[in-house]
């Protein structure tokens, strides 16, 4: 009898799995989603409904006419046209400079490599207004490539779109290949096959899915693309993004912006939808950790290439970077600290002064909440895809990628006329701040997640289980550390987007918490060789910070990530 | 056991970071001075421990010191809702607090179109309690919506008659700008050309390729521009010249910041030394250079009718709660004491005759004599027909 009361206990510990499967199927999905879900019903699809009904519904009754005149004008086609196809050739274009750095960096260990990385992801961060400039004094008419005549182009804009989007598909691409190891091409190789045929029977299909992840990251990205628009290319290009702006912030009108905003989601859905969708086979295989995976470049060809990515990334990155750097220490012939010293002064008394220490902090709270709640939340959501029926998946993965097409101004609109109540009074709310900021940044950390997670082969996690493992020390032990790789990427992602954000803080209309950018634009409010001084030199500070949050994640991940292997 | 403490250390970090971030929320959804707030966080920052009691500890003996002070003397807060542009001394504000025994709160919406669009959105629950910012070409939107209460203030006496356009004082005039072309005096010198003197000059083959404007879709100044060319030369002929100048070769940037630090000669390494701005620019260029500038690198075409004038205006919301304490701002806001605090802050004039200007603006700025006007509700009932019209023609 003694015997018999601790074994009733046991099995009804063994059996609760299977009671709660029995009742409640896939029951950890539907925990892991209710936080990603109820974030985004409640920061995204509200406030979107709430404009739209608003929008749609004049006076209590459905206006179909601005839907029909939308459909029929040649213009909205015309606009829809070019942004769908500039996206596309920006991502083709993005791809084609990316993917063989990401070779590199993936492959080889080298004198630079980190910097390579940090380099090239600094761009995300810079306002498009002090880009433009940089470009200017490069390629305009008077700068050292002026001969490219590149003003003001279609040009200018596929080249800011590759210049901005390169680190997307470099570190998520680089990432992943660097956990698949060489044993499989080594193996191929020694069956006798040609580095030719190894790169595209054994390699691509393993990468496929990284590459599609990022690159479907940029597409979003160009074909919501506003700022690129409107300062380096022009009046002459319309992005459906810059028709809402348009529309909803000049014209007033309302009914014509939500329509676009709605197509616009809608049509990204589809996309995301048919991505998903292609994207069920994913080849699976035992990662490895960087450590062994990356070798040093022994022959002449593969020091060939090392070199030629660092020249490349020094030329693309480095020269614009340097022009910036330069313009906010360069003061009649000679170096001076005097604009980042006149940073410090609130020389016009005005109330809108602000630091630049505090607008630093500001900045970093912001980065930092959004980076922990991005995490929090795009770690939930890899978790509910990839728990969840494939039916439910398919429809929950374009779901979660929507935030990163929606139009600011339609979505700041919305938030205004829904969010105005308690215990929903958001609307001027410096917390709104970090929750749009994750908005835009969990679906990086959902796109470099997934493809690690999914590559990671059952039967391991089955062995190790059958060790003896629990549920918690195989996470621990066997996805983290994989993951870990992955999820820094996405920090990165996440704390760089936070970072660089500038229409956030517009929409809780705070002054007291202007973040870095904001003091950019302000500089650049007026006239004045002072003003553009400090521009460039709050734009230096920004990248400052930028690259020292990207030691510490780069940091904070090797102490968690390479144990265990 | 090393990844539990490092997971109980990031969470402890991140706790961290969130909890200044949960403070702002706090002292949001209660009211609370935010400055209070703030002032405990920095003290929590400079204290050896700096724990989540000792901040919650802290706020709570603020606000046990702040109730007393409220027993004497309620501090009544009201809001003020403006564009990114708008800027004020904190000396001004503080005077103001002092005297009304008032908190000034600040909301910074957009730019002005979308900060407009932001406050006719919100009427039915009004963030505000005055909006500033309102502009001529917007005025009859806004007037439509309704979403300002009608206030005569007694300092309109000192208010130019021409710059009240509202006759039932919902709008109150409150500053101007003129929008002109700005030219880079540099580079004309160099070039041995006559600068413009007027609107018809751009047309001429010697200017061709020097000017660069702003997309009227877009951006104020570029509306500004477009209608000043109206004003001069009536509708149809006005889009004559619109043909000329693109014969003419002009280039569109999308806003001001664009055309100005992008392309404009005498401010960027852009190569056009033509561009639309303020007349008050040149005072900003001098006021706003690292050394003591004698002159200004750029200068100004207002005459013939070639500068557009912006009239800014500012209303007490419908909804407000504070009803005496918005009149008395707006009055402040007409009064000497903001007024001249104006051309400085924004770079725009003050509405106020009897306001002085700083010696940079007397020295630098230009005040046009004959600036162009266009009846506001003709440019709210056509401006979108111009500006299609527009877009067709030149882009």
């Amino acid at each position: 009898m003694d015997r018999a009361r601790p074994l009733n206990k046991n099995r009804v510990l063994i059996l609760l799995p299977e009671i709660f499967a029995k009742y409640f199927p896939r029951r950890p999905a539907i925990l892991a989603g209710f936080i990603p879900l109820t974030f985004l019903v409640l920061f995204y699809f509200y406030p979107l409904t709430g404009i739209f009904i608003r929008s749609f519904f004049d006076q209590g009754n459905f206006s179909a006419t601005t839907l029909l005149k939308i459909l029929n004008s040649s213009r909205m086609a015309g606009i829809f046209w070019f942004t769908l196809w500039q996206a596309t050739i920006s991502t083709i274009l993005t791809l084609v400079i990316a993917l063989p750095c990401a070779w590199v960096t993936g492959n080889f260990d080298f004198k630079g490599r980190k910097a390579v990385m940090a380099i090239s992801t600094l761009p995300f961060v810079l306002p498009t207004i002090v880009v433009a400039a940089a470009f200017q004094a490069l390629m305009g008419s008077k700068g050292v490539l002026g001969f490219f005549h590149m003003d003001g182009s279609l040009g200018m804009i596929l080249l800011a779109h590759m210049f901005f989007n390169f680190s997307v598909v470099l570190r998520i691409t680089s990432g992943f290949w660097s956990s698949m190891g060489r044993t499989l091409p080594m193996a191929a190789s020694m069956l006798g096959a040609n580095p030719l045929k190894i790169f595209i029977k054994v390699t691509l299909p393993m990468l496929a899915p990284a590459v599609f992840a990022s690159s479907i990251l940029v597409f979003i990205f160009c074909f919501a693309s506003f700022g690129v628009i409107m300062v380096l290319g022009g009046p002459s290009f319309t992005t459906l993004e810059v028709e809402i702006y348009r529309q909803a912030a000049h014209l007033f009108n309302l009914p014509v912006a939500s329509a676009l905003s709605l197509f616009q989601i809608l049509f990204t859905f589809f996309m995301m939808w048919i991505y998903t969708s292609l994207q069920k086979k994913n080849t699976t295989f035992s990662p490895e950790s960087e450590k062994f995976s990356l070798k040093k470049p022994e022959s002449t060809f593969e020091k060939c290439s090392v070199f030629c990515v660092v020249l490349f990334v020094i030329f693309f990155f480095m020269i614009p970077i340097m022009a910036l750097l330069i313009k906010s220490i360069w003061y009649k012939g000679s170096i001076s600290f005097l604009y980042y010293s006149e940073l410090f002064l609130n020389t016009s008394g005005s109330i809108f002064y602000i630091s630049p220490l505090n607008a630093i902090v500001n900045s970093l709270l912001f980065a930092c909440s959004a980076l922990v709640m991005a995490i929090i939340i795009g770690v939930c959501a890899v978790y509910t895809i990839r728990t969840s029926g494939e039916k439910i998946a398919n429809i929950l993965d374009p779901l979660f990628m929507l935030p990163l097409s929606t139009s600011a101004v339609t979505l700041g609109f919305g938030i205004i006329i829904t969010l105005d109540k308690p215990p929903l009074n958001f609307r001027t709310s410096p917390m709104l701040i970090p929750i749009i900021h994750t908005l835009v940044a969990f679906p990086f950390v959902v796109r470099s997640l997934l493809p690690v997670l999914r590559s990671i082969p059952a039967s391991i996690k089955e062995s190790a289980a059958l060790l003896g493992a629990s549920p918690l020390s195989v996470w621990m032990h066997i996805e983290l550390p994989v993951i870990a790789r992955a999820l820094s990427v996405g920090a990165v992602f996440a704390f760089t987007v936070s970072l660089g954000e500038f229409g956030a803080t517009i929409f809780a209309a705070r002054p007291e918490y202007t973040t870095i950018p904001v003091t950019i634009y302000k500089f650049l409010g007026h006239p004045g060789s002072l003003n553009q001084g400090q521009a460039m030199a709050a734009s230096s500070l920004l990248m400052l910070v930028t690259a020292a949050g990207f030691i510490f994640i780069e940091r904070f991940r090797d102490t968690v990530g390479h144990e265990g292997f | 056991m090393k990844k539990i403490i490092i997971t109980i250390l990031f969470f402890f970090v991140a706790a961290t970071f969130i909890q200044p971030v949960c403070c702002y929320a706090a002292a949001d959804m209660t009211g609370r001075d935010e400055q209070d707030i703030k002032e405990v966080i920095e003290s929590a920052n400079d204290a050896p421990l700096s724990s989540a009691e000792y901040l919650v500890v802290n706020i709570e003996e603020k606000n046990i010191a702040k109730s007393e002070g409220i027993a004497e003397s309620p501090i009544e807060e009201v809001t003020l809702m403006t564009h990114d542009s708008f800027s004020v001394s904190e000396e001004v504000v503080k005077d103001f607090e002092v005297q009304n025994n008032a908190k000034i709160r600040f909301l910074k919406a957009g730019d002005a179109g979308e900060a407009l669009n932001k406050a006719i959105l919100s009427k039915n629950n009004p963030l505000a309690d005055i909006f500033y910012g309102v502009d001529n070409t917007f005025l009859s939107r806004s007037l439509k919506e309704e979403i300002f209460i009608s206030y005569e203030s007694p300092m309109l006496k000192y208010v130019d008659d021409k710059l009240k356009l509202d006759p039932e004082y919902r709008l109150l005039p409150v500053d101007f700008g003129d929008v002109c072309l700005n030219y880079d005096k540099r580079w004309f010198a160099n070039h041995n050309i006559q600068p413009p003197l007027m609107l018809e000059d751009l047309v001429k083959p010697e200017y061709k390729g020097l000017l660069v404007i702003q997309n009227p879709a877009t951006s104020s100044p570029g509306l500004a521009f477009l209608l000043t060319t109206i004003s001069r030369f009536g509708e149809r002929e006005a889009f004559n010249f619109w043909k000329k100048l693109k014969v003419n070769d002009i280039l569109v940037a999308n806003g001001w910041k664009d055309a100005y630090w992008g392309k404009f000669s005498a401010a960027s390494d852009g190569d056009r030394p033509i561009v639309v701005s303020y007349a008050s620019s040149p005072a900003a260029e001098v006021h706003f250079a690292e050394k003591n500038l004698e002159e200004a690198p750029t200068d100004v075409v207002t005459s013939h009718g070639s500068a557009f004038r912006q009239i800014e205006f500012a209303g007490i919301l419908k909804g407000t709660k504070h009803h005496n304490l918005a009149k008395k701002l707006m009055d402040f806001l007409l009064s000497r004491r903001f007024q001249e605090d104006i051309p400085l802050q924004m770079f725009v004039f003050p509405a106020n005759n009897s306001a002085i200007l700083p010696d940079v603006f007397k020295k630098h700025a230009h005040i046009t004599k004959e600036p162009a006007l266009l009846p506001y509700d003709e440019i709210s009932e056509k401006r979108e027909m111009w500006i299609e019209k527009w877009t067709e023609l030149v882009l």
